[in-house]
This record gives structure tokens, C-alpha cells and sequence, in this order.
């Protein structure tokens, strides 16, 4: 029999907001969407911030399907509105001729079905930092000659989102298309802000969550929101309805604090072969090292009874190391050589053999 | 049929190494409510197994009759239109690809491939809706745009399509599509274990085996269960009743490997740099992947040098993976990588005897 669907949605879906108001606690934002409203004029907007608040994003093109937010009659959503994101093809061409085409047929304002359209239509461009350079110029440029009209100075208006690793996502849109849009930066979420949401979805669940449990979440979620969430459903599906700190470290993809010290112990020891086998041991344990590295750093960063000096010398490694890693460099050896390095260090062995050169 | 088929456990309830996962899995059906999966691992800890065996949970032994496709797809890119040939696995409920065999156009196949499936709803025969799921092997080798690409899909079709991703290591891919993920961790099984599944082969089989063989196996196959039970039927190939002291045949490229180590280490010459070259492509000829033959050429000098050498030497085995990363001729790095090695030994030998 095939699996019959009751609650098979996602839990971050599920409890995303619906309304404007409802938006998780970017009040300023909020403020200046809904003033837009108010006056019916509605400049380029771009969105940007870490991904943790991701609720925004959706919550945009939610705003004007659900809430009526721009207060688009429903039957003339598909006219009103293009959305693309990057699971669509938005090269260059696609900039040339969908969004174009789209933006140049003006549209009546006018009152149908008591929704109050607005004259304009809106065009919401998704993870827009995922677009090449050229097809955001070439954004910028279809953007003017509309613009030069007066009559059809409002024909359509930019929504931009753009989400990523912190701000950097913002430096991917270029800036004269930056310069064009009102910005509205989204700010990540306090922990306080994120425990009341979290613990609004436990009750919703009927999850029962100790205090302990929260805290871990929120220290492994690093105030991602919908990672918290997703972990959270992930643990309620596995091991029921009352979920422990351990719990949420097993579904998290944290790697156990025991490992991370028997690497570090066995790097202090000095012995190669020793940390060549702990290493080894991680890699077969099916441990990410992305996430090894990092949580080495807080390990190295933390110790009392290493000097500044020598702690420099391994976070510099494992920032080569780290960037070896996005390059998709070979795991083992690359944790091979921290560990190494490290062991050098902490044991006071020449980095450099004296005989070289 | 080999042993490694034959003996795959079925169903989640016949798992002998993963059983808490398998439990849990079990546990995350039976609810009915699915989140996307992300499976990851070494190679030979069993992913595979589990997922099919989560499968045929979910949706019957049905799930089991796969019968394989290999279509073209017509790809829209805008000013040309791009052929892609992509050999699926399905059966009526799962759908199994490889998108990473697409290499750089990888891309359109999240783009559009897996957007056309996952918007396709199956319907039972009660005419309930039901989900497909998509099996996504070896995610990690997946472009980063196509990574991008999948985000979005993997929450808009979230009702229709599950998808469950396979890789071997979780830190290539980006922390969007881990975080939309509920995340499977498989470590590679203790050698205890192994020395388990083989006895259970064995009892199987009706095998004699003598105390401490499955232990050798074990202890050789790398913590590979797929390695540890092939060797075992190597090992039953070759004589039979077994000996406690059976020689298990290595496999030969990894004495290929060894040979060019000791190359390596008695003489440091151009000369041999050129004998070691021609080695090198007899491997790669062969199809054992670069990365794989540079990891093992580590291990087996590593064996032969004194400590302080060892840092240095590992040190250099990952400057040179990682740039073999970055270029394309793989033969370069690994030859510069023994070059590199000679001039360091030859150096430590000249230091230390004069």
C-alpha cells in the first residue's frame, strides 16, 4: 500500500508565517511594508540577510498570495506576478526575454473583486546572489527604460531576495543594482526571539522539550531558525514526542565532544601514529570534517594551557585547511595534515625539517 | 550471485550492523511522515542497503522491481537545446539517478530533470495521493550551483517528492540543503561487527571457519564491509576447507602500490621518478581513481619512515591532493608528490649518515 499523507509536511513550512504581522520580529521591515501598502507605491525592494531568517523569503511571495498583502486579486495573481528562483534557468537570456516581456505590458489599476490592485506589477527574483553578474546588469538596464515613461513609471517593481552566508550575499548583488532598490536587511534572530518560536511549535506538537534540550538546540542551531525547526521534527519523528539534549545532538550532525577530545588528546601526545589512527577513526566513523574543523577551533580556541603563539599557529591552519575543503580536497589527508600540524605545535616540533634547502 | 547480494539485508528488520538506525528508520515510516533524508558515510558502511531496504518499508517488495532506464533528455538552456543521457533506476514508486554523471551540466538536470519528476504526483489505486521518492546518489559530487538549484525544489515540491541523498562525506555539500535535511550518519562497521556478518555468511553457507580467519578478514578489509565479505568469498574460491593461517589475497593494486613505495624508498633518482611515472599510469590506466592511489602510496611510505619524517610527508600528501583537485592531470601532482618525497628523504638521508 502506498504511504497515505497526514502530516507529511515540513514543519518549517508548516509554521511559516502567514501574515505580515506575523513575520518573526523584523519590526522595522514590517513597518516600511506596511506604510508601502498604505500609500500604494512600492519602490525596488531587495531583501537580504543570513539565511537563518529564511522565513522572510517565502514569507514575500506568501504576503501577496495569502494575505493579499499587495492586495492582488487572486485571478490575476499569475498576471501580476512572475517568480523565479534558482531552480529556474535565470541566465542572461531568460533576463532578456521572460522578464522583459513580462515587465513591458503595462497594467489598469483599478478595483476588482475588492481587492485594491495596485497599478504595477511584481517581480520577485529569488536567491538573486545566485545569478551571474551579467544577467543582474543586464537586470539593471531593463529596469531603466520603463522608468523613463511616466505613465508607466509604475509598471512594475523588483523584489529581490537574496539569501546566502551572512552579508556576503549582499556583496553578490551588484552594486548599481543594489543603488536601485530600497534594502531591507534582515536581522538573525535573538535566542530569545528563537525559543519562543520553538517552544510555540512544541506545544502545537505536543513535543515536550527540557530546558537542557532547548539550550543545545539553540547552541547547535547557531541561530538558524528553520535548521532548529528541522532538527527538532527530525528528533520528534525518531525518538517520539519527549526529546533530550542528546537526542537533538544525534539527528544535529554534531560530532560527540568525546571525539573531538580523544583528536586533540592524542595530538598532544605527539605520537604520529597515534593521531594518524584517531584520524582514521573519524573519517570511518562517517564524521563530516567540515564540521570536525570547527569544532577542533572551539576545542583549540578554549584551552587554557596553550599559548596565544601556538593557537595562532593552528588556526591558520585550519583556515588553509578549510578552504582546501570547499575546493574538494580529499578529507583524510586534510585532516591528516591539521592534525599533524597541530601535533607540532602543541609538542613545540619545528614546523620546517632543519635540513632543507 | 556474490555473497555481497545475496546476503544484503532485505528489510530493515534483518539490518545486523545498523541496528539502531534501521530502527529508527522503521520508526520514522510507520509515522508516515517522511522528511527528506540525507544518508551519509564511507564507502562499504551500508547506506545503499538501508535505503533500499527503507524502501521496500515504505512501500512493499514492489519497491524492489526496478527495472533500468537509460532516456535523453531534451534540455531548453536558452539559445541551444542540450542532450542529456542519464540512466535512471525506478520502480513504480522510487526513482534512483546519479545526477553527478552529468559532470558540468549537472545543473540542468536538478534545474529540470528532478523538477519534472518531483512534479509529478503518483496516485494509488485507492486514488489516494501518494509521494515519490527520488534517490540522489553521490550529492556530494554535485556542482555547487546545482546544489543551489536543488534547494528550492526540495521545499516546493515537499507534498509530491521526497528525496533522499547519498554521499560519502556531508562537507561538500552546502549547509542549505543539509539543513532541509533530516541527517543519517553511517559509520563504517567495527571490525566486530564484520567478524559478525561474516560468521553469519558462513553459518549460512554451512562453511566451516576456523577461530580468529573472520577476524583476519576483518582486520584487513579497512573497516569495508562490502571489501570484508568479497574477500571472504575470494577467500572460499581459492581453498576450501579453510586454514587459520589462509593467506587473504590483497588486492593487487594495492601491492602494486606497495611495490612502488619500496621503489621509492631504496634509490631517489630521476631515473627511478621515470620507472616510478610509468607505474603510476599503469594504475591510473586501470581506472583506480588518482585520489585513491595517492592515499594508499601515503600509507604504505608512511610505514617505512621515522616520525619526524612522517609530519612532513603527510603534510605534502595533502598539498598535493588538493591541488590535484584543482587541476586536471592527476598524473602531474602524483608525480610531483613523489618527487617531493624523494627530495625530502634523500635530504633526511644525507643529514643523518653524511
Amino acid at each position: 500500500m502506498a504511504p497515505v499523507i497526514q502530516s507529511s509536511q515540513q514543519w518549517v513550512e508548516k509554521y511559516r508565517p502567514k501574515q505580515v504581522k506575523d513575520v518573526a520580529h523584523q519590526d522595522e521591515v514590517v513597518r516600511v511594508l506596511t506604510n508601502t501598502l498604505e500609500t500604494g507605491s512600492c519602490p525596488h525592494m531587495l531583501f537580504y540577510g543570513p539565511p537563518a531568517v529564511l522565513e522572510r523569503i517565502l514569507t514575500m511571495d506568501d504576503l501577496v498570495r495569502i494575505d493579499n498583502f499587495l492586495h492582488i486579486e487572486p485571478e490575476l495573481y499569475k498576471s501580476r506576478v512572475l517568480e523565479l528562483n534558482a531552480s529556474d534557468d535565470r541566465g542572461i537570456n531568460v533576463v532578456r526575454t521572460k522578464i522583459k516581456n513580462f515587465a513591458a505590458v503595462a497594467v489598469g489599476s483599478g478595483r476588482q473583486g475588492g481587492y485594491p490592485c495596485p497599478p504595477f506589477k511584481i517581480i520577485i527574483l529569488d536567491e538573486a546572489d545566485s545569478m551571474t553578474e551579467d544577467a543582474q546588469a543586464s537586470l539593471m538596464l531593463c529596469g531603466v527604460p520603463w522608468k523613463l515613461t511616466p505613465e508607466s513609471q509604475d509598471s512594475f517593481s523588483f523584489v529581490i531576495t537574496s539569501a546566502g552566508a551572512f552579508s556576503d550575499a549582499f556583496f553578490q548583488i551588484i552594486e548599481p543594482l543594489a543603488s536601485r532598490c530600497a534594502k531591507f536587511r534582515f536581522k538573525p534572530l535573538s535566542e530569545d526571539i528563537m525559543t519562543g518560536r520553538v517552544l510555540h511549535i512544541c506545544k502545537e506538537e505536543g513535543l515536550d522539550l527540557d530546558s537542557e534540550a532547548l539550550s543545545t538546540l539553540s547552541s547547535i542551531s547557531q541561530g538558524d531558525l528553520r535548521r532548529a525547526i528541522t532538527y527538532l521534527q527530525g528528533a520528534a519523528r525518531l525518538f517520539g514526542s519527549s526529546i533530550s539534549s542528546k537526542d537533538l545532538i544525534s539527528v544535529s550532525g554534531v560530532i560527540p565532544q568525546e571525539v573531538v577530545q580523544s583528536l586533540f588528546a592524542a595530538c598532544k601526545g605527539g605520537d604520529f601514529d597515534v593521531v594518524n589512527k584517531e584520524v582514521n577513526n573519524v573519517i570511518l566513523e562517517g564524521y563530516p570534517v567540515s564540521q570536525m574543523l570547527s569544532q577542533l577551533f572551539e576545542v583549540i580556541v578554549g584551552a587554557d594551557d596553550i599559548s596565544d603563539e601556538q593557537k595562532a599557529k593552528i588556526c591558520k591552519k585550519l583556515a588553509e585547511t578549510d578552504k582546501c575543503l570547499v575546493d574538494g580536497a580529499d578529507e583524510y589527508l586534510q585532516l591528516l595534515d591539521v592534525a599533524s600540524i597541530t601535533t607540532r605545535v602543541l609538542c613545540n616540533m619545528p614546523l620546517e625539517l632543519s635540513y632543507e634547502n | 550471485m556474490l555473497w555481497v547480494d545475496k546476503y544484503r539485508p532485505k528489510t530493515l528488520d534483518k539490518v545486523i550492523v545498523h541496528e539502531d538506525v534501521a530502527q529508527n528508520l522503521k520508526k520514522l515510516v510507520t509515522e508516515q511522515d517522511c522528511p527528506h533524508l540525507l544518508f551519509y558515510g564511507p564507502p562499504g558502511s551500508g547506506k545503499k542497503t538501508l535505503i533500499m531496504a527503507l524502501l521496500r518499508q515504505m512501500f512493499g517488495p514492489s519497491a524492489e522491481k526496478v527495472k533500468v532506464e537509460n532516456k535523453t533528455w531534451k534540455v531548453d538552456a536558452g539559445t541551444r537545446t542540450i542532450d542529456l543521457e542519464l540512466t535512471t533506476l525506478a520502480s513504480t514508486y522510487h526513482v534512483e539517478l546519479n545526477p553527478s554523471d552529468a559532470g558540468f551540466q549537472d545543473r540542468y538536470i536538478v534545474q529540470e530533470i528532478i523538477k519534472e519528476m518531483a512534479k509529478n504526483r503518483p496516485i494509488d489505486t485507492k486514488g489516494k495521493k501518494g509521494f515519490k521518492v527520488l534517490v540522489l546518489n553521490e550529492v556530494d559530487k554535485l556542482s555547487r550551483e546545482a546544489q543551489h538549484s536543488l534547494r528550492r525544489t526540495m521545499e516546493k515540491y515537499s507534498a509530491s517528492c521526497r528525496l533522499i541523498l547519498c554521499c560519502n562525506s556531508s562537507s561538500k555539500v552546502t549547509e542549505a540543503v543539509r539543513s532541509r535535511c533530516l541527517n543519517v550518519r553511517i559509520n563504517a562497521p567495527t571490525e566486530e561487527q564484520i567478524v559478525k556478518v561474516l560468521e553469519f555468511i558462513g553459518k549460512k553457507e554451512g562453511l566451516q571457519l576456523p577461530s580468529g580467519f573472520a577476524a583476519r578478514i576483518a582486520e584487513k578489509s579497512n573497516r569495508s564491509l562490502r571489501r570484508a565479505i568479497l574477500a571472504f568469498e575470494t577467500c572460499r574460491v581459492q581453498q576450501y576447507p579453510f586454514t587459520s593461517n589462509q593467506a587473504i589475497p590483497p588486492m593487487d593494486w594495492e601491492e602494486y602500490v606497495s611495490e612502488i613505495a619500496s621503489d621509492i624508498v631504496k634509490e631517489q633518482s630521476p631515473k627511478r621518478l621515470f620507472q616510478v611515472r610509468g607505474k603510476i599510469y599503469e594504475l591510473l590506466i586501470n581506472c583506480i581513481p588518482p585520489e585513491i592511489v595517492l592515499k594508499r602510496l601515503l600509507f604504505e611510505l608512511l610505514k617505512k619512515l621515522d616520525a619526524e619524517l612522517k609530519h612532513e610527508v603527510c603534510h605534502w600528501a595533502a598539498y598535493y591532493e588538493h591541488r590535484m583537485r584543482l587541476g586536471q592531470k592527476a598524473i602531474f601532482h602524483i608525480e610531483a608528490f613523489v618527487a617531493k618525497f624523494m627530495s625530502i628523504y634523500k635530504g633526511f638521508l644525507i643529514a643523518t649518515f653524511g
